[in-house]
């Protein structure tokens, strides 16, 4: 999607660099009282230089459409998979018998969903699911209720893997040196070498995989070490937790994994740990049971979160210190001290030492009920330290727990692969077995794994995975890998509890899983995967029914009862290392990327289109400075700035952030992928040539200089700020838990809302009515702010069960990005250290809605239950519904931005929802499909529609449980019951338009030591 | 006399034509008509004719439009196609009154200028008056009167002897 | 009754120079049509339009072809140039159905020598303006779902909607506008048919004229129709820019709900209207050397109307700030607020240079009826209401009630060519009318000769 240099010309033409002056915003911001929400930092100087850089964003006379991912582009097939037109229509299950999620026996009707159990396992952790099964095409992947880590719920990685499966850019057929080869032609090609291999005992034999959790593969591994005693087995991914490992390896003498159980936890310190982001293990698990603590009538707990980079935790906080990654542990080591624990003195400046005391007092009069999380960013010696604080507070064994590690073997990665490139120049490999994983472009850049390859000439090396990418296109043999969608395996939930991953369909492209090319390397040729895993745990279970329990860990989605027991142990009096020496050079922080991880998810649209929580940011990974830093240093967002660190440099665009630590730069891994595929490729700027093995996650000394030129970036978000007299209360509202407590009725008091006599028209009553409402149903939606965590599982949701278009950066820069579902991120105060808010926003279902009135050919018109429906096939696309929509939800498909050729994503999309075509407005409509269908079962055994029957997509996958939907009409409703309470308000309420979607205003708990 | 339409005397004048006109119908002339190249006020009432009946068919038209318009829409919105659109009931009358309005004035102005032509009896391409030469002045700077040979009174000596003596410039006979 | 009294006032110039006879004018205006042959300059400038034409042929097509996404549209900002276009377009018509309808019921005689090009004018601005509308939509195939006919879906259009008062009002208009013009020229077919020398051109002339002869009895009917017509026409001139008006009136975005549309936009109509006529009237009176009958009265009670009009505008504009100012809305004070100092704030100061302040020289006679200061000022004031709608459109949608949906909307090249390529198409029309038609109403010129009167006596 790099924009053709003429238009980049355009551009600077149209726009020559200017600074934005910072001074005119703080200054702006002295006069700034009461509160004032804004979206970042340049909308403040709503002035010349403010121009300008809108005029960056769309140049006059840019071209619409030269971006290689837009529109048709985007996910457009070419001939090869023509081959696979046939298949859209016929069903694909597997041949195994595998088990629905259903009581009666498994059968398909016709256009009835099946609901299969199964895991999707993502950084070596198995995430239980349920997967909608559309006549055997797998369409929406759900979370498991019923999982004992009680992940009701999903996130954005289990919802995006579905276009993960269907993505036309995955290998189709094994290759070599990038020629078509068959199955039968790379195993007659590996089995001399591996015969002379195992004759030496297979001396030049290794394997180097990502970490893995599944039992079945830990004990093939095994075997296959047993058959070539002398063969190694190595074990790296980019987002290793080896500091992790190492700091209870420091603690205990062993490493443990930590557990964390908020429920019972009064106050919470993060140290720089964003355990509320989905890519925390066990973060479903961690938010559910954050918010569930967030109620302010009840006894609400308290987050102090000392943090680097803002995060949705840091957004959470109630009380937040940014502060660099290495001050992070001086203020771990300062804490530690306070509480009595020898950890090296460390002193702390004043505002700091302030804090950290109210800290120490709050900690210490929760004992026991208190817990400090660190962040996997942090060294080993910081783990160390919060185990040993935890275990002072006394949370061990209460709030905080551990257990044995859900990797099975774990090594220290880095480690572990700087043998490896060790061995392969020393010229001990002949044989280099790549599991997946992608090292040639993610390895750290001091190990040089990909010179390494190429040097060492390496007899056989054979790379397996999904795509061909960077690390195939060095390795002579390509096996292609079968999604976990496609085929059989099992895994470990974070919790140890064992999922068996069934698959829903038959491998698209006849790829095979790891287990089956284990096999066949241990010439155990033709068995299926499903075999394998079977056999392995009927071995384990020699007593007792197998038949039985293999049937119900299936029907269930786990296995019960074998999650991890907690293990007592206790803190070795161990020496937790020195506080580093002060240093003020700029430091560098690498965290991945929150939507495309380590790169691994780079290809997928629905996660580069999704934007970043915190940045709003799509399609690139933009370094992220500090206000502070970006005033004194003259940059501003969209600056392109060259970083250096030892030697390298790696250019990247600038995005001041606020609430972005001083002197700190934090960039993101997984961009500037060169081998991803349509989407993937060439999206944002690679940084892992910054990354060595030494300094993973914080780099210190890097140089940080301008060059003069400005990179186009696709923030979702608007730049501006409100006019400070108008402010943001009608739009988002919050307040303090004494605020609440004093006078509940504040977020209705904000804004004065018309009284109901004043409107020309009577209201129309959407009570029960047999001319009228004969069901009596009147659909609604509340949405809690206080438990939102910005985690954006329902924006993905909405994509996946609304078949919603991805439409690439040049669009999204446009402002035609689809989602019917977003999330706002408003930020409040002091630029250095603002409080952030989320706001979801979906359709408001206005009950005098605008955009209806406006209509010329009534496309938009009312249900009788209170919906506001979208008829797109009457639509001609005025857009005057959008103009008048004071919500702004509705979005219009420019240009065809719906791929209508490619069978795999006509094979995913969800059959009950109409595929938009070009020229129409679409919008949110409380999923009436899910809406229609439960009406047609409820009638059929006649009865009321019950109370939470119907969830919506984005209600079911949020983690946080803060949307909720239902029939307001039914008092007892917990929808009803939301809308009673008095944090209950209606957006833009002055505007009678008398939305349907109210919001449960956010209420903080700070603590009055440090407030104000 | 069958093969004569009529006699026309040709004048320089408005108002000769006018005076002609008026003398011509107070001797008795009923099937008279004047030409001229533009409209003289009281030329027609000067030959007898009084009543137009074009603003009764626009009227006519108007009250149809606005029938047509408002029913269209009454029709549409509470019986055809009835929809809950953002609340507002099936019967906005205020919502309804522009296009009754529009529809009231397209009609009321199509029936204006159509009416107009129907009454005129246009269009009608061929008319003897065109069969003498000099009458194409008619459309320039000449003013002529025609005494058709429909009239009872008309004889064709005589009606010529009277039209010159209204000193035209000149007299010629208007062939069937 | 003299040639002096003709003048209706004697410090007026008089609507047409003394010494013209029935003959006269009657060869002069129809000599341009049936005898002047065609200059090389007409032939360039004919040509030059017509490319523009072509130019928005591709624009079209390739909008057909792509969709919408090729302007600069998205969300928030769902109109742009289209619907600039459009409303700049419809109120640059209604000049020519006020001077013939309006001035003709004030009995305004001076209208009659440049009403027949103003109507023609309206004709051809209804025509470019109705475009807009069509091809703005997503589905432009699907358009003709905003008439109201009886579809086998059984669907009907949705009447409480702006836009499909927008569908009565404009297509209203263009017929109202053409049968009006064509009544106004049959006496003239008759005259051209009695003229032309070419028997091709005798035929067609005659054919138009549906066998006018001046009868006194079809004069009488005629008259009254015209006069009824002009009744009619006159609330229709005014309600169509209010119902354009009520597109923005009747929504909830700030900037755009506000009572004082109507009017205001009526005004801006004519004013930006008369600045069109007075740029076509100059130059063609130049060239086809009729300043004998588009005097300088055309020119200064043109340019009057202008002035009264554009204060008109001027007050609009003032009590949308004071409005704001004054009233309690939060979300207006921020609209006026983004006027002033947002990023369009270049715009929208620009609107207030050439719609307020250069015309204010139309006090001064001397600028009034002296042709190239009064051309210069038209072109600024037709560019100012273009801007004037450019600020309406986009400034108050790219910055809503919903500050995380905040936009900027900026043209494209299509937008561009979409629009030029529309006052080609304007110009050409204008071309072929000057040579196929009198561009002056020869039977109404006749009437305001000595002679037409009858002496009594």
């Amino acid at each position: 999607m790099m924009m053709d240099p003429e238009t980049k010309k355009q551009r600077e033409d149209v726009c020559p660099g200017k600074k934005l002056e910072l001074a005119t915003v703080q200054a702006e911001l002295a006069k700034v009282q009461g509160p004032e929400y804004w979206r970042s930092l340049e909308e403040l100087a709503g002035s010349s230089e403010f121009r300008e850089m809108m005029h960056r964003e769309f140049p006059k006379g840019a071209s619409e459409w030269v971006d290689a991912v837009s529109r048709r582009g985007f996910l457009r097939l070419m001939g090869a998979s023509m081959a696979l037109a046939g298949m859209t229509a016929c069903t694909r299950q597997p041949v195994e018998p595998i088990v629905p999620y259903a009581k009666q026996p498994e059968e398909i009707i016709p256009g009835r969903p099946l609901f299969f159990a199964t895991a999707m396992t993502l950084g070596g952790c198995a995430q239980p699911l349920l997967v909608e099964s559309h006549m055997g095409r797998p369409t929406k992947a759900e979370g498991n209720p019923e999982h004992p880590a009680g992940l009701a719920g999903s996130d954005i990685f289990a919802q995006a893997s579905l276009l993960d499966m269907y993505d036309p850019d995955r290998a189709q057929h094994p290759a070599l040196l990038g020629d078509t080869r068959s199955w039968k032609a790379f195993s007659d090609a590996i089995r001399g070498p591996l015969a002379s291999q195992k004759a030496v005992g297979g001396e030049g034999l290794r394997l180097l995989t990502p970490p893995v959790s599944s039992p079945t593969l830990a004990d093939q591994l095994r075997a296959l070490l047993q058959m070539f005693p002398k063969a190694k087995w190595h074990q790296y991914s980019p987002l290793h937790r080896d500091a992790v490992l190492g700091g209870a390896q420091m603690a205990f003498g062993q490493p443990v994994e930590t557990q964390y159980r908020l429920e019972g936890a009064d106050v919470v310190l993060s140290l720089d740990a964003d355990f509320l982001a989905p890519t925390f293990p066990g973060a479903l698990r961690l938010t559910r049971d954050f918010v569930a603590r967030r109620n302010p009538d009840a006894a609400m707990n308290r987050l102090y979160v000392v943090e680097t980079a803002p995060s949705p935790t840091g957004a959470k906080a109630d009380h937040r210190l940014p502060l660099r990654a290495a001050e992070v542990e001086k203020f771990a080591r300062a804490l530690a001290s306070a509480l009595g624990i020898s950890a090296g003195a460390s002193t702390l400046s004043g505002e700091e030492a302030k804090w950290l005391a109210t800290v120490v007092q709050e900690l210490q009069a929760h004992h026991g009920a208190s817990v400090v999380i660190c962040g996997e960013h942090q060294p080993a010696a910081v783990h160390a330290l919060a185990h040993a604080i935890n275990e002072r507070l006394g949370n061990a064994g209460r709030t905080v727990i551990y257990t044995e590690t859900v990797h099975a073997s774990p090594v220290d990665q880095t480690n572990s692969l700087r043998e490896l490139v060790a061995d392969m120049r020393a010229g001990k490999v002949e044989m280099l077995f790549i599991l997946g994983g992608n090292p040639v472009y993610d390895a750290p850049a001091d190990l040089d794994f990909a010179s390494a390859l190429k040097d060492s000439k390496i007899p056989v090396t054979v790379y397996h995975g999904l795509y061909e990418n960077e690390t195939a296109q060095l390795c002579p043999w390509f096996t292609h890998d079968a999604h976990y969608l496609e085929a059989w395996s099992d895994g470990r939930a974070c919790d140890g509890t064992i999922s068996v991953v069934q698959p829903l369909i038959a491998p698209l492209y006849e790829g095979r899983s790891v287990h089956e090319l284990l096999a066949m390397m241990m010439g155990q040729g033709g068995v299926t995967g499903y075999e394998i895993v079977r056999d392995y745990w009927q071995k384990q279970n020699k007593a007792g029914d197998f038949e039985a329990a293999w049937r119900r860990a299936l029907h269930d989605g786990f296995m019960a009862g074998t999650a991890y027991a907690p293990q007592a142990v206790t803190v070795k009096a161990a020496n937790f290392g020195a506080a580093a020496a002060d240093d003020s050079g700029l430091e560098l922080n690498f965290r991945r990327d929150p939507c495309v991880l380590d790169g691994s998810l780079a290809n997928n649209g629905w996660l580069q289109e999704l934007p970043k929580p915190m940045s709003k940011m799509t399609w690139d990974n933009p370094a992220w400075i500090g206000p502070g830093m970006a005033q004194r240093l003259g940059l501003k967002s969209e600056d392109v700035v060259e970083l250096e660190l030892n030697g390298k440099k790696v250019r990247n665009a600038v995005w001041v952030q606020a609430g972005h630590a001083d002197n700190a730069v934090t960039v993101f891994l997984g961009y500037g992928r060169r081998r991803a595929g349509r989407a993937g490729s060439g999206a944002g700027f690679d940084v892992y040539p910054l990354r060595t093995s030494d300094a993973p996650w914080r780099a210190s000394g890097v140089k940080l200089s301008k060059t003069g030129d400005t990179y186009k970036l696709a923030s979702t978000q608007g730049y501006q700020t409100i006019d400070t007299e108008v402010g943001a209360k009608p739009v988002m509202r919050a307040g303090s838990l004494e605020e609440y407590k004093q006078h509940p009725e504040f977020a209705q008091e904000m804004v004065e809302a018309p009284t109901p006599g004043l409107t020309l028209y009577p209201n129309v009553n959407y009570g029960k009515d047999p001319n009228f409402n004969a069901l009596g149903y009147a659909w609604g939606m509340a949405i809690d702010q206080n438990s939102c965590v910005g985690c954006n599982a329902c924006m993905v949701a909405c994509v996946s069960e609304n078949n919603i278009a991805v439409v690439g950066k040049e669009q999204v820069v446009r402002g035609r990005h689809m989602h019917w579902i977003r999330v706002d991120a408003y930020y409040q105060g002091d630029r250095a250290n603002p409080s952030a808010y989320f706001q979801p926003v979906p359709c408001m279902q206005c009950e005098n809605a605008p955009c209806e009135l406006v209509c010329p050919v009534g496309a938009t018109t009312h249900s009788t239950e209170g919906l506001n429906d979208m008829v797109y096939n009457r639509c001609i696309g005025t857009r005057y519904c959008s103009n008048n929509c004071p919500y702004k939800v509705r979005r219009f498909n420019f240009l065809l931005f719906q791929d209508f050729e490619t069978p795999q994503l006509k094979m995913m999309r969800n059959p009950d929802v109409s595929v938009r075509s070009r020229g129409v407005m679409e919008k949110c409509t409380y999923c009436v499909q899910r809406i229609n269908q439960a009406r047609i079962e409820s009638e059929k055994d006649d009865r009321e529609i019950r109370d939470g029957e119907i969830q919506t997509a984005c209600q079911q996958a949020c983690p946080a449980g803060a949307i909720i939907f239902g029939n307001v009409n039914d008092k007892n409703s917990k929808v009803a019951k939301l809308k009673a309470q008095a944090r209950n308000y209606s957006m833009l309420a002055d505007l009678n338009t008398r939305p349907r979607t109210t919001y449960l205003a956010e209420v903080r708990n700070p603590n009055p030591e440090l407030a104000g | 006399m069958s093969n004569v339409h009529g006699l026309m005397a040709e004048f320089e004048s408005s108002t000769d034509l006018m005076r002609a006109a008026e003398q011509t119908h107070k001797s008795g002339y009923r099937e008279i008509d004047a030409y001229s190249p533009f409209p003289i006020e009281g030329l027609s009432e000067a030959i007898g004719f009084h009543n137009d009946r074009v603003p009764l068919v626009v009227l006519a038209g108007g009250i149809i439009g606005a029938a047509t318009g408002y029913g269209l829409q009454y029709w549409v919105s509470t019986m055809a196609y009835p929809m809950n659109v953002g609340g507002r009931p099936l019967h906005s009358w205020p919502a309804f009154i522009i296009v009754t309005f529009e529809m009231t004035v397209l009609f009321g102005g199509l029936a204006a200028v159509f009416g107009m032509l129907g009454l005129n009896g246009l269009p009608e391409p061929y008319h003897p008056v065109f069969n003498v030469a000099r009458f194409e002045r008619a459309s320039e700077d000449r003013f002529f009167l025609c005494v058709f040979s429909s009239d009872p009174k008309f004889e064709v000596a005589g009606t010529r002897r009277f039209l010159e003596g209204l000193k035209p410039l000149s007299v010629s006979e208007v062939p069937e | 009754m003299t040639s002096e009294e003709m003048v209706l006032d004697q410090r007026e110039v008089p609507v047409i120079a003394p010494g013209h006879t029935f003959a006269s004018v009657t060869h002069k205006i129809s000599a341009i049509v049936l005898e002047r042959p065609l200059s090389v300059g007409w032939m360039l400038g004919f040509m030059f339009c017509g490319s523009l034409v072509l130019m928005l042929g591709v624009a079209i097509g390739y909008l057909v072809l792509r969709g919408t996404g090729i302007w600069g549209v998205n969300i928030p900002v769902g109109w742009g140039f289209a619907i600039i276009n459009f409303v700049w377009w419809i109120g640059i018509g209604h000049a020519g159905t006020l001077i013939s309808a309006i001035l003709h019921l004030f009995r305004q005689q001076w209208r009659n020598s440049i009403n027949r090009f103003a109507e023609a004018m309206t004709l051809f601005a209804v025509m470019c303006a109705g475009i807009f509308p069509l091809i703005h939509t997503g589905r432009p195939w699907l358009a003709y779902w905003m008439f109201p006919y009886p579809s086998s879906m059984g669907t009907w259009p949705q009447f409480r909607s702006p836009l499909i008062w927008d569908v009565f009002a404009v297509s209203t208009y263009g017929t109202i506008s053409l049968v009006f013009w064509y009544t106004g020229l049959i006496p003239d077919f008759a005259t051209l048919r009695d003229r032309a020398q070419n028997k091709y051109a005798r035929m067609v002339y005659g054919l138009l004229a549906l066998g006018w002869r001046g009868s006194a009895k079809h004069w009488k009917r005629y008259e009254s129709a015209y006069l009824l017509l002009a009744g009619l026409s006159t609330p229709l001139v005014l309600s169509v820019h209010t119902v354009v008006s009520f597109d923005f009136a009747i929504s909830i975005m700030p900037g755009w709900h506000t009572t004082i549309f109507p009017p205001y936009f009526v005004a801006g109509a004519i004013y930006s209207g008369f600045a069109m006529v007075l740029i076509l009237a100059i130059p063609i009176r130049a060239i086809y050397n009729l300043r004998d009958m588009i005097t300088e009265r055309h020119l200064n009670n043109a340019a009057k109307v202008m002035l009264a009009t554009g204060l008109i505008v001027a007050y609009g504009y003032f009590m949308e700030i004071f409005l704001a100012w004054y009233g309690p809305n939060l979300s207006d004070k921020l609209l006026v607020h983004t006027r002033f100092f947002g990023p369009y704030a270049g715009p929208y100061w620009a609107l207030w240079i050439c719609n307020i302040i250069i015309p204010q020289l139309l006090w001064f006679k001397k600028v009034r009826t002296s042709p190239v200061p009064l051309f210069l000022v038209s072109l600024v004031v037709l560019f100012g209401m273009w801007l004037e709608r450019f600020v309406i459109v986009v400034i108050s949608l790219h910055r809503d009630y919903m500050p995380s949906s905040w936009g900027m909307y900026y043209p494209t090249r299509w937008d561009w060519m979409t629009y030029i390529g529309t006052l080609g198409l304007f110009m050409s029309a204008i071309f072929l009318f000057v040579r196929i038609l009198p561009m002056i109403s020869i039977f109404e010129i006749r009437m305001l000769l000595p002679e037409a009167e009858v002496k009594r006596g």
